[in-house]
C-alpha cells in the first residue's frame, strides 16, 4: 500500500536534488533547471496531500497556481539570463558582479 | 507488491533518478533531456493520485513549454559552434552536505509526523471540478495569474529587446 509518506520521500529527494543543482551549477540555466526541480517537488508535496488529506480539491488547484508561476519565472529568468549573455558574453552567474548596467 | 506499489516505484525511479542526471551530468543537453524524463515521471506519479488534469497540465506546460524555453536558453547562450555545451561545477562537496543534510531532515520529517490523513479522495474526473472551482471560488486567484502572466511575458520582451540608441 502506497501512502502518503512515499510521496513525501519523493518529494523531499527532488527538492534537495534541485537544492543541489542550484547550489553548485555555475551555469545560470542550468539553476534554472534547479529551481524547476524544486518546484515539481513542492507541487507533489501539494497533489499527495490533496489526495490524502481532507479529500477536497484544493491541493491541485494550489499546484495550477504553482505552473503558472513557473511558466512566469522561467520567461522572466531567461529574459535576464539573455541579456547577461548579451552584456558579458558568457552564461556563468559568477561573472555578473557589476552592479551597472 | 501490488501493482500500485510497482507503478509508483517505477516512476519515483525515473524521476529521482533523472533529477539527479539533471543535477550531476556535464553536458547541459544531458541535464535537458534528463529533465523531460523527471517531468513524465512527476506527471505518472500525478496519475497515480488521481490528478489527470495536473498530470496533462504538467506535460503541456513543463514539456511543452518550459523545457522548449530552457533549451533556447541553453543554444542562445552558447556559440554555435561550441559542440560540448559544458556547464561547470563548483563547491561540490559543500554543495552535497547541505543538500544530504537537507533531505535527511526532510525524510525524517515525512516519517515522523502523524499526518492529519483524511478520508482522502476517491480517484475520479477532476477537470471539471477543478473548472467549477476556478469560476467561483477561486476566481480572483485566477484572474489574477492571468493578469500575472501578461505582466511577466510583456516585462521578459522589454528585458530582452535591443534598446536603440544603444
Amino acid at each position: 500500500m502506497i501512502a502518503l509518506q512515499h510521496y513525501l520521500i519523493v518529494s523531499a529527494a527532488l527538492f534537495s536534488l534541485g537544492m543541489l543543482g542550484i547550489l553548485t551549477r555555475r551555469n545560470a540555466v542550468n539553476v534554472l533547471m534547479g529551481v524547476e526541480l524544486v518546484l515539481n517537488s513542492a507541487n507533489l508535496n501539494l497533489v499527495a496531500f490533496s489526495r490524502f488529506g481532507s479529500g477536497n480539491l484544493q491541493g491541485q488547484l494550489f499546484a495550477v497556481f504553482v505552473i503558472v508561476i513557473a511558466a512566469a519565472e522561467v520567461a522572466v529568468a531567461l529574459a535576464i539570463v539573455l541579456t547577461l549573455y548579451r552584456l558579458r558574453r558568457t552564461p556563468n552567474l559568477d561573472d555578473a558582479d557589476i552592479l551597472r548596467g | 507488491m501490488s501493482a500500485e506499489a510497482v507503478v509508483f516505484y517505477l516512476f519515483a525511479a525515473i524521476t529521482v533518478l533523472s533529477a539527479a542526471v539533471v543535477v550531476l551530468a556535464r553536458s547541459l543537453i544531458y541535464c535537458a533531456f534528463a529533465l523531460l524524463f523527471t517531468f513524465f515521471g512527476v506527471a505518472g506519479l500525478y496519475v497515480l493520485l488521481g490528478a489527470d488534469f495536473l498530470a496533462a497540465t504538467q506535460l503541456l506546460i513543463y514539456v511543452g513549454g518550459i523545457l522548449v524555453l530552457l533549451l533556447f536558453g541553453v543554444m542562445l547562450t552558447h556559440k554555435l559552434y561550441d559542440l560540448d555545451l559544458r556547464s561547470e561545477v563548483t563547491q561540490f562537496p559543500a554543495g552535497i552536505i547541505v543538500a544530504g543534510g537537507l533531505f535527511a531532515i526532510l525524510a525524517a520529517t515525512a516519517l515522523r509526523t502523524r499526518w492529519a490523513t483524511g478520508a482522502g479522495r476517491p480517484p475520479s474526473a477532476t477537470t471539471a471540478e477543478i473548472g467549477k472551482l476556478f469560476m467561483t471560488q477561486y476566481l480572483l486567484p485566477f484572474e489574477a495569474a492571468s493578469i500575472l502572466l501578461l505582466v511577466a511575458l510583456m516585462g521578459a520582451a522589454m528585458i530582452v529587446r535591443r534598446k536603440k540608441d544603444a
